[in-house]
């Protein structure tokens, strides 16, 4: 990928629900990055582990989670508060180093927000524990002010400071959730299904307003969906979990237009495109494994149609494809056995460095929308008619 | 069903219970005197524990023992009654009116809501008062009228309940089906009412015990009738506590009966609250507490917000 | 506001049964002891007195149920609740009027320092669940399943008559002292109030603790809280998002508790002789002594009425959610 800083660098996290012989395997192994301004989509089964992986990394999974090896470090940049600037490893940080770095440079954005807001206290009070906990040299007018500068920002007006959770609809409490997030500039905000519980059209809006404050304000995001259209559409790069692991890491339009594991491709079958020709929807028969009772080898056997031996009894690791830039856990892909045409298309030429999405215009289209490879793409040949870029349905 | 007796608080719970529940039965039978005798007409000073008398005398030299025993029966008899006819009718009532809804429901909440109001001792030192202290009115009877005040909170935590299952799935499909409204009362929501039943059971007994006490210390209740109250009544009346001697003999044992009576019936009600709920269940949970997770660097109490990571972790 | 007022119409629907109850009572019980009440006075007093008393109690009057039940009410309104039999020819509620601020004072102040106490140990035992709070529990348990009567017993034994510390009875010492705004009778009337005052602190504290640690626990497993931690806020402020929550069902379960504490602390006051409303009562059913019985039941239920009142008022100061019209 380009060359923008890494802000959060996990490495061979596992992360277990008890401890001992009947721990609960949730992550195994996880190798993730996030650089500075990026939109990295985390996508998932329920139960694959991308909750648990985001909460574990802030530290905020609830008992009986245990963390049981592994690294997250995050670079805190300078003028960060009472932290000192460097990578900090957040899983061995004290209680201290971790209330420094949170909310400032971390914050989290959760799926209910009618359960994330203290019910008892205006938004206003919520608002101001915020800024009084973090800048305590802020008077209170200021803060006052802070408060109704960041509802504008989310478009609620500055009146709304003293209204209560429940006056709210959940499309503005969600608004709140956001602006609260956002309260102290944070470098990093990881949103947990933000939008999953709104009408589709609320569900839109939030999503343009976030794309454009992200835009100024240049946070990275952590998104978290089991809605791989939704990923695609606002991610720049996307990891797929399976079963606690990592199967596939990839720029958001290559693992649309060229995936490269089974389990990816089968997510992509599931929807339909709005535009080319009908297609047959396939999804992925089975269903996710119990976590307590994990497949031997490839936890994705059972429901791959392309599995051989060697999948049964080896656990893939994630490999690295094409020159670094993406990666996927899967024995078709380590160059021994030849792979079949749906897991080999040609994939878009290498990106630069993220390119901000046009906050009004109703999102990249996903099949005919503004590429960002300008002219045909050296290695694979012309990236040319919207027809036969379209997932084909037309195959066994 | 295991489960439940796993829990010490149940164990001990169920044996405290147990233990009174025989006494109730057998405990008459074992008295070494009638409570009501005077052993001597001379001696006007209780007498302490002694190998004749095991909890020794009242002033009147009433053996405090046999009072124990004999007054058991009546005092337990009675909490049984004054928690057994106020759950029936608490579930009668509040699962018929959760159920149907529309104005019978809104009576029975106003009814239950001006019972629950009432301060019920003042109400029941009345009726008993005016019932006369001539009369002498068996347990059971005693149980009913107390009964009286204790109905309204386990029929209003029925109703409650009641409601909330009501909106399930399983209670409509059976709807759909066509069963009948009694049978789908009967045999789909009382059966996931058991718990509460229980519990409310269980509260509505120490409820029964402390006010047959209350009420039988007060004198309001013959005073002739023997129970642990009247112990304390006769106690009080000749001062057992303010004496130089301090007579502990005669107040401790029954204060201490109801107490753990109550206690033993208390526990088992907590028991079967973390049962249903497996969130006050002490922090036990998978394995987190251990040897061996000590020795992983885990802590003892995992702290909100401060996930645990194992020691000498990548 | 809505909820307020339909609290209010239950507090005085409850009202009127429970005058309407006590105006029954007599009437309904076997042996008619209305009669029997006057076959007793009728040699003491004067014929006015007499009358009136069969007013009261509907013997031999002309007027029909209807009627009495009538009068019954205008002599309430008018704050007439009948003479006292056995302290005649003192009135009643002069007699309550002399012994409601003893009772007042003690269980209002009692009540209040078992609620706070009991609320803060709740919420520490919660928060920082196995530690040794967790082994109070069952201590606690004990006491609240002993009646208040009983530790009011144990109380006297144990500190007045074994130690000495304090005095076994009355609200102070009346051989000695006058009533009166000077410091040797107020410290005389707390000194004689500690042992009463404990009694109740202890005998109710237990059900709120355990009430308000129950619903920390599932309190804490709200996402805010989490949240609350995530944004970083000190752990005080923490604590109080869960506790403020919380602390909602305990001011409910206040009204309930309420009666329970009221009787308790009645039959403590028997144990020390405390000149308060519950000493008054033992009293009067040792001598028969109905129509004050009848009308230290109207009290009680009056002041139970208005605590209720009291809590509910703090309730929906507490909760936002309350406040929105339906």
């Amino acid at each position: 990928m380009s060359g923008t800083e890494v802000v959060i660098e996990v490495r061979g996290l596992c992360v277990d629900y008890g401890f001992g012989d009947d721990a609960v395997h949730a992550v195994v192994d996880a190798d993730l990055e996030l650089r500075r301004g990026e939109v990295l989509g985390l996508a998932g089964e329920s139960g694959s582990g991308k909750s648990t992986l985001a909460y574990a990394i802030t530290r905020l999974l609830r008992p009986p989670g245990v963390i049981a090896a592994g690294s997250a470090r995050f670079a805190v940049p300078v003028n960060a508060g009472p932290v000192n600037a460097g990578p900090v490893n957040l899983l061995t940080a004290g209680q201290r180093e971790l209330r420094g770095l949170r909310w400032n440079e971390i914050a989290v954005v959760l799926q209910s927000s009618m359960n994330a807001l203290n019910p008892v206290l205006s938004i206003g009070t919520q608002f101001s524990d915020v800024l009084r906990a973090h800048r305590p040299d802020m008077r209170h007018a200021d803060r006052q002010a802070r408060s109704g500068e960041l509802l504008e920002m989310v478009g609620i007006p500055a009146d709304r400071l003293g209204s209560y959770p429940h006056e709210l609809s959940g499309g503005m409490r969600q608004r709140v959730m956001i602006a609260t997030a956002l309260a102290l500039d944070p470098s990093v905000v990881i949103m947990d299904e933000p939008t999953t519980a709104l009408d589709v059209v609320t569900q839109r809006e939030i999503l343009e307003e976030l794309m454009a404050l992200r835009d100024r304000l240049g946070f990275a995001v952590l998104f978290i969906s089991h809605d791989l259209s939704l990923l695609i559409e606002i991610a720049d790069s996307i990891a797929v979990m399976y079963a606690g692991r990592l199967v596939e890491r990839a720029g958001a339009s290559a693992i649309f237009r060229a995936p490269r594991h089974p389990y990816s491709l089968g997510l992509l079958s599931s929807f339909p495109a709005l535009h080319g020709p009908h297609q047959t929807m396939e999804g992925i028969p089975g269903s996710p494994p119990d976590l307590r009772n994990i497949p031997s080898g490839c936890p994705f056997h059972p429901r791959c149609g392309y599995a051989f031996d060697r999948c049964r009894t080896d656990p893939p690791p994630l490999l690295d494809l094409e020159a670094g830039t993406r990666a996927a856990a899967c024995w078709l892909q380590d160059g021994r056995k030849d792979v079949p045409a749906e897991l080999a298309r040609p994939a878009p030429a290498a990106a630069p460095a993220p390119a901000p999405v046009p906050a009004p215009a109703a999102g990249p289209d996903p099949v005919a929308g503004p590429d960002p490879v300008a002219g045909p793409d050296p290695v694979a040949g012309p990236v040319s008619a919207p027809a036969s870029t379209a997932p084909t349905g037309g195959r066994a | 069903m295991r489960r439940l007796l796993r829990s010490p608080k149940v164990v001990i719970g169920l044996c405290l219970s147990g233990v009174f529940g025989l006494l109730a039965i057998i405990g008459p039978l074992l008295a070494p005197y009638n409570p009501n005798t005077s052993v001597s007409t001379t001696v006007s000073i209780a007498q302490p524990p002694s190998a004749a008398h095991l909890l020794g005398t009242t002033q009147v030299q009433q053996d405090v023992l046999s009072q124990l025993l004999v007054g058991g029966r009546s005092t337990i008899l009675v909490a049984l009654v004054a928690g057994a006819a106020p759950t029936v009718l608490a579930v009668l009532f509040g699962v018929t009116a959760g159920y149907f809804g529309s104005w019978g429901d809104d009576l029975l909440s106003m009814l239950a809501n001006i019972f629950l109001v009432l301060p019920a001792l003042p109400l029941l030192i009345v009726i008993f008062g005016f019932l006369g202290k001539g009369a002498n009115p068996n347990d059971a009877l005693i149980g009913v009228i107390i009964a009286i005040t204790g109905w309204a909170f386990g029929a209003r935590q029925m109703r409650v309940q009641t409601l909330s299952m009501r909106s399930r799935d399983f209670v409509d499909s059976a709807r759909i089906i066509g069963e009948k409204s009694w049978r789908i009362m009967t045999f789909e929501i009382l059966p996931n009412l058991i718990p509460v039943v229980a519990t409310s059971f269980l509260f509505t007994v120490i409820y029964g015990v402390g006010t047959y006490t209350a009420l039988s210390f007060l004198g309001v209740i013959s005073t002739s009738h023997w129970s642990w109250g009247t112990m304390l009544y006769w106690a009080q009346s000749a001062q057992a506590a303010q004496q130089v001697h301090l007579e502990w003999w005669w107040f401790v044992p029954p204060g201490l009966a109801v107490g753990l009576f109550g206690t033993g019936l208390a526990l088992l009600n907590f028991g079967i609250d973390e049962y249903v709920n497996p969130r006050l269940r002490g922090s036990r949970e998978g394995g987190l507490s251990g040897r061996r997770a000590r020795q992983a660097g885990l802590p003892r109490r995992p702290q909100l917000g401060l996930t645990p990571v194992v020691r000498a972790g990548g | 506001m809505r909820m307020m007022s339909r609290r209010i119409s239950l507090y005085l629907l409850t009202a009127v049964v429970a005058i309407t109850v006590n105006f029954f009572i007599p009437r309904l019980m076997p042996g008619n002891p209305a009669l029997a009440v006057l076959g007793r006075v009728q040699a003491q007093e004067s014929p006015q007195a007499i009358a009136a008393l069969e007013v009261q109690y509907g013997v031999q009057t002309k007027t029909g149920l209807w009627g009495q039940y009538i009068h019954y009410w205008a002599q309430l309104l008018h704050g007439n609740l009948g003479t006292s039999l056995n302290s005649y020819p003192a009135s009643v509620d002069s007699l309550i009027r002399a012994a409601l601020p003893w009772t007042i004072g003690l269980v209002g102040i009692a009540t209040v320092i078992s609620f706070v106490l009991g609320t803060l140990l709740g919420v520490a035992a919660a928060w920082r669940r196995g530690s040794w709070l967790d082994g109070l529990l069952p201590a606690m348990t004990f006491f609240q399943a002993a009646p208040y009567f009983f530790v009011a017993i144990l109380a006297v034994a144990l500190f007045s008559t074994k130690l000495g510390w304090f005095p076994p009875n009355s609200g102070y010492d009346t051989t000695t002292l006058n009533p009166g705004f000077n410091w040797p009778f107020i410290s005389n009337v707390i000194d004689h109030a500690m042992l009463p005052a404990v009694t109740i602190v202890v005998a109710s504290i237990a059900g709120w603790i355990i009430g308000m640690r129950n619903m920390m626990i599932t309190t804490m497993d709200e996402d805010y809280v989490l949240l609350a931690q995530a944004k970083g806020l000190p752990s005080h402020r923490v604590v109080s998002y869960a506790a403020r929550n919380a602390l909602l069902p305990s001011v409910a379960g206040f009204s309930l508790a309420i009666g329970f504490i009221v009787s308790g602390a009645l039959l403590t006051e028997i144990v020390f002789s405390y000149p308060g409303v519950g000493y008054l009562l033992f009293t009067a059913i040792g001598s028969d002594d109905y129509p004050l019985l009848q009308g230290i039941f109207l009290i009680i239920t009056l002041a139970v009425l208005l605590a209720n009142l009291a809590a509910d008022f703090v309730y929906a100061f507490l909760d936002p959610r309350t406040r929105q019209e339906a």
